[in-house]
C-alpha cells in the first residue's frame, strides 16, 4: 500500500469520527439545557476546551454563548474540528483514496456534504438542530457500518481501525477533561444531582449510557464512570479497548516494533492507573500523560508508514 | 397542491436547419431513433424535466465531477453536465468509423516513431522539417528512443464532428493526455439508471470494457516479464480538472494512484513508489501529467509535479510510460494538416475518415486565402486545447480578425484555420423542451501490441443556443453515445 493512501486513509477515519464526536457533544450539551435545575444553564466553552482551540475561538468570536459556540463548532471554515471542516477533510482524503475504499464511501460523504451546504443555517438554528446533528451523526455511523461490512481486512483496513480508535481514545480523554474542569458546581445545594447529571452528558456524548448502565448496574458518579471510560475492555470506546485495538492493527503492519512501543508505554500507564481513586489534579496529570502517549503513538507511525513530508497537521 | 397544466413533447416545431441525428425532418426520424423519437413524442414537458432533474441528482449523488480553478475560490467541483437523450450512430457507419481510426491511429504512431528515428517522412518530403522543428512538443531527449511496439500514443482521444452534409471529419488528434473517457463510462450508467425503458427497444455496444483494455494494454509494455506487473496512474493531483478521472481509471483497473511524490527513481533507473512495506518496483506508469512537467531533471526544472529521473528509468527501459514522452509532436494542429498524406506515406492506404479542409497559415498562398477570409474561417493556434485562443470568424469583431491577422503574419507556423462548419444536432432537453444543440465526438483509441477504439465515445454537446463550444469548462455538456446494430432491428 503506497504511504500516501495510508495516510489518507487514517486522516480520513479521524476526521469522521471527530466530525461525529463535536455533532454528538453540541446534540447532548442543548439537551442538557432540558434537565437542569432552573436558572442554572449548561455551559458552552468546555465544549469548545474539547477541542483544545480556544485561542481560534477568540479570535473571531466574542463570546461562549450558545450560539456562537454552536456556530463554531459545526460551521466555521478555518477551525481544524468544526464538523463542516472535518468532513470536508474528510472527503478531500477520501478523494484521493477512493481506488482503495469501497465506492459508496465517497457517495456518502458527498451526499453529506451537500445536505451541510444546503441546510447549514437550519442547522444552526435551535429548532433544526437536532435533526441536523442526527444527520450527521448517522451518515457517519452509516460510512463506518459500510466500512466494517465490506473493505477487505488489508492493511488499508488496518490505518483506518488506527485512525478511528487514536481519535476516539483521544476524544475520550478530552471529555473527561472537560467535566474535570468545571470544579465549581461542587458548591451548588444539588451539587450531587447536577453532576450525575453531568456524567451523564458525558457518557451520552460518547454513546456510552446505555452500556454504562447495562455494564456497571450502578448510579452514575465520577468514580465508576472514569473507570468505564478509562479501564473497561469491552466498551469500544473506552480508552483501554482503543489502545488494545491500536494495537492489534499495528502488529498486522510490515515492521511495527517502534510503534508497537510507544504503545506499550501508553498501556503502562493506563494499567498501573487507577482513576476511581485519583484527586482531581492528578487525574488531570494522568489524562495529560495518556494524551501525549497518543500523540508518540501517531508520531511514531508518521515516521514509520507516512511520506517524509507529512501535508497533514 | 397546485396542479400545473403540461403539454406534450412537440417535435413539430423542432428546427433541421443543421444535420440532426435523430430527425431528418420534425415528423420524420432517422431509422435508427424511431423509437427513442417515439419514446419522446410520449413524454409531457413535466416528464421530460423530472428525468432530466433525476439524472443531475444521480450525477451529484455519484459524485461525478470536474475541477474548475478559480482564483478567488480555488478549486470547486462542478457536477458533470449531462443530456439524458442519447446521440444514436448506426452500426454499420461506425464500423466504417472504427476502421478509419484504427488506420489514423496506426499512421500517426509510425510518423512519431518516424520522427525519433529516420526522419523518412522528411527526407521523402512529405513532411517539412521545419514544421518539425518548431514544434513546441518535438523532444529532442527522445531521439533514438525504441519503445515497445513502436508505439508512442498509447491513448489517443481523436475528435469527430460532421457537417451538414452528413458527413464525418476528424477535427484533431489529443495525443498528450486525453481525458473524458470516464465519462464515457458514467454517462452509460446514468442514461440506464433514469432511461431504462430505451433498453428495452435498443441494445446498444456496451463500454465498459475499456478499464480492462486499458489495463490489458498497458501491462503488455511491461518491462519485466512479470504474472502481473505492477501498474500506476500518475496524477498530477486534486487541482486537476480531470482528476476525477485518474482515480477513476486507477479504481476501475484495481491499481495505484499515485502523485510524483510516491515515486521515487534510483540509481539503477528503476521506479519505485513508497508504500508502507517501503519501496516496490513500478513496471508501467499510466502518465496524466504533461511532458514538461514529468521530470524536473529534464524538462521544466520547477515542477514539483514529476518525479525525478523518469525520463532516464524510461530511456534505459526499466519502465513503460503511456503515453510516451514526446507522443505530441503529432498533437499539433499542423501536423494534423498532414495525416493524410502520413496514412498515404506508411500505410500506402487512401484516408478512410477525411480532415476538415484545413488552411495552412505557413505557406505563402494557403495565408492569403485566410487572411482574406478571416469572417468565415475558424483559426486555431497549433498547440492549444480546451478551445482556448481561437477565433470564431463568424461571430468576430472587426477588432478580434485585426488582432488575429497581427497573429498570423507574426508567427504563421502557429496557425490553422478552417472552414466554419455546420456541426450536426441532437435533441436536447432545454427546461421543459427539446431543442437541437452542436455535438461533437471523442472515442478513444487504444494501441498497444493491437489497436481497439471504444464502442462510440464521449458525445459533447454545446448547451448554449447557436455555439459550437462543447467544451465543458466553457458550458459544454455531455450525451450518452450508442452504437446500435439495426439488423437486429
Amino acid at each position: 500500500m503506497l504511504s500516501s493512501v495510508a495516510e489518507n486513509i487514517y486522516w480520513m477515519c479521524r476526521n469522521i469520527e471527530r466530525a461525529e464526536s463535536i455533532a454528538r457533544v453540541v446534540s447532548v450539551n442543548a439537551n442538557l439545557q432540558l434537565d437542569l435545575p432552573r436558572g442554572l444553564s449548561p455551559d458552552w466553552r468546555p465544549l469548545i476546551d474539547v477541542t483544545g482551540t480556544n485561542d481560534q475561538f477568540e479570535e473571531r468570536y466574542q463570546e461562549y454563548t450558545e450560539r456562537q459556540v454552536v456556530r463554531y463548532l459545526l460551521a466555521d471554515t478555518d477551525s481544524p474540528s468544526s464538523v463542516k471542516n472535518c468532513l470536508r477533510n474528510a472527503r478531500e482524503s477520501c478523494r484521493v483514496v477512493r481506488d482503495s475504499l469501497p465506492r459508496e464511501v465517497w457517495q456518502y460523504l458527498t451526499e453529506l456534504q451537500l445536505f451541510i451546504d444546503e441546510h447549514l443555517q437550519t442547522g444552526l438554528t435551535k429548532k433544526g438542530r437536532h435533526a441536523f446533528t442526527e444527520r450527521i451523526i448517522r451518515t457517519c455511523q452509516m460510512t463506518n457500518g459500510l466500512l466494517a461490512s465490506v473493505m477487505t481486512r488489508d492493511i488499508g483496513y488496518q490505518f483506518l481501525r488506527l485512525g478511528r480508535n487514536l481519535e476516539r481514545a483521544d476524544m475520550t480523554t478530552r471529555f473527561i477533561d472537560m467535566r474535570l474542569k468545571v470544579p465549581q458546581l461542587d458548591r451548588l445545594p444539588d451539587a450531587s444531582a447536577v453532576s450525575v447529571l453531568q456524567w451523564v452528558n458525558v457518557l451520552s456524548s460518547m454513546s456510552a449510557y446505555q452500556m454504562y448502565r447495562r455494564k456497571m448496574q450502578a448510579q452514575v458518579l465520577q468514580p465508576q464512570v472514569l473507570w468505564f471510560l478509562l479501564k473497561d475492555d469491552e466498551f469500544p470506546r473506552s480508552f483501554f479497548h482503543c489502545l488494545i485495538a491500536i494495537e492489534e492493527s499495528l502488529g498486522l503492519l510490515p515492521d511495527p516494533q517502534p510503534c508497537l512501543l510507544a504503545v506499550r508505554k501508553v498501556f503502562k500507564v493506563i494499567e498501573r492507573a487507577k482513576p476511581e481513586s485519583l484527586k482531581d489534579d492528578e487525574l488531570n496529570t494522568l489524562v495529560d500523560e495518556l494524551q501525549s502517549g497518543l500523540i508518540d503513538i501517531h508520531r511514531s507511525m508518521a515516521r514509520m508508514y507516512f511520506l517524509p513530508a507529512a501535508g497533514h497537521g | 397542491m397546485q396542479l400545473e397544466a403540461t403539454v406534450p413533447v412537440d417535435l413539430k416545431e423542432y428546427p433541421t436547419d443543421y444535420y440532426d441525428e435523430m430527425l431528418i425532418t420534425p415528423n420524420r426520424s432517422r431509422r435508427h431513433a424511431k423509437q427513442l423519437a417515439g419514446l419522446l413524442r410520449s413524454f409531457d414537458d413535466q416528464e421530460l424535466a423530472a428525468r432530466q432533474a433525476a439524472a443531475e441528482l444521480a450525477i451529484r449523488q455519484m459524485g461525478i465531477t470536474f475541477s474548475v480553478y478559480s482564483e478567488a475560490e480555488g478549486t470547486i467541483d462542478r457536477s458533470w453536465p449531462f443530456d439524458i437523450v442519447p446521440r444514436i450512430i448506426p452500426k454499420k457507419e461506425w464500423d466504417q468509423v472504427e476502421a478509419g481510426l484504427v488506420q489514423r491511429a496506426r499512421a500517426l504512431n509510425m510518423f512519431i516513431d518516424d520522427i525519433y528515428h529516420k526522419q523518412r517522412v522528411i527526407k521523402e518530403g512529405i513532411f517539412p522539417a521545419e514544421v518539425m522543428e518548431e514544434s513546441k512538443n518535438f523532444r529532442a531527449e527522445c531521439v533514438g528512443v525504441s519503445p515497445a511496439f513502436g508505439i508512442w500514443a498509447h491513448i489517443c482521444g481523436s475528435d469527430l464532428v460532421r457537417d451538414s452534409d452528413g458527413t464525418i471529419y476528424v477535427l484533431e488528434d489529443n495525443l498528450r493526455v486525453p481525458s473524458g473517457v470516464s465519462y464515457m463510462l458514467e454517462n452509460r450508467l446514468v442514461t440506464k439508471q433514469v432511461f431504462p425503458e430505451l433498453f428495452e427497444h435498443y441494445a446498444p455496444l456496451p463500454v465498459d470494457s475499456y478499464p480492462a483494455q486499458l489495463n490489458e494494454m498497458l501491462a503488455s509494455l511491461s518491462p519485466r516479464r512479470t504474472k502481473r506487473p505492477e501498474i500506476v496512474v500518475l496524477t498530477p493531483g486534486i487541482y486537476n480538472s480531470a482528476y476525477f478521472e485518474h482515480a477513476y481509471l486507477a479504481q476501475a483497473m484495481g491499481c495505484e494512484l499515485v502523485e510524483g511524490r510516491d515515486l521515487f527513481v534510483d540509481d539503477d533507473d528503476v521506479v519505485n513508489m513508497r508504500t508502507v512495506s517501503g519501496l516496490q518496483r513500478v513496471d508501467v506508469i499510466y502518465r496524466r501529467i504533461d511532458d514538461e512537467f514529468l521530470d524536473p531533471e529534464v524538462f521544466n526544472p520547477d515542477s514539483m509535479l514529476g518525479v525525478p529521473g523518469l525520463l532516464r528509468a524510461w530511456k534505459a527501459g526499466k519502465v513503460g510510460l503511456a503515453n510516451a514522452p514526446g507522443a505530441g509532436v503529432a498533437d499539433d494542429k499542423v501536423v494534423y494538416a498532414f495525416v493524410p498524406d502520413f496514412i498515404r506515406f506508411y500505410l500506402n492506404e487512401e484516408p478512410i475518415l477525411p480532415n476538415v479542409p484545413t488552411y495552412r497559415c505557413m505557406f505563402d498562398d494557403e495565408r492569403d486565402y485566410v487572411l482574406d477570409h478571416l469572417d468565415k474561417l475558424v483559426v486555431k493556434p497549433a498547440n492549444e486545447s480546451g478551445g482556448y485562443g481561437m477565433l470564431m470568424g463568424t461571430s468576430s469583431t472587426q477588432a478580434e480578425r485585426a488582432r488575429f491577422a497581427d497573429l498570423i503574419k507574426n508567427n504563421p507556423r502557429n496557425y490553422i484555420a478552417q472552414p466554419t462548419l455546420g456541426l450536426s444536432t441532437v435533441p436536447t432537453v432545454i427546461g421543459r423542451r427539446v431543442e437541437p444543440r452542436h455535438v461533437d465526438l471523442r472515442p478513444f483509441i487504444l494501441s498497444g501490441r493491437s489497436t481497439s477504439v471504444t464502442a462510440g465515445g464521449l458525445t459533447r454537446v454545446a448547451l448554449r443556443k447557436g455555439t459550437l463550444v462543447v467544451n465543458s469548462s466553457q458550458g459544454g455538456g455531455s450525451k450518452d453515445t450508442w452504437i446500435v446494430d439495426e439488423e437486429g432491428d
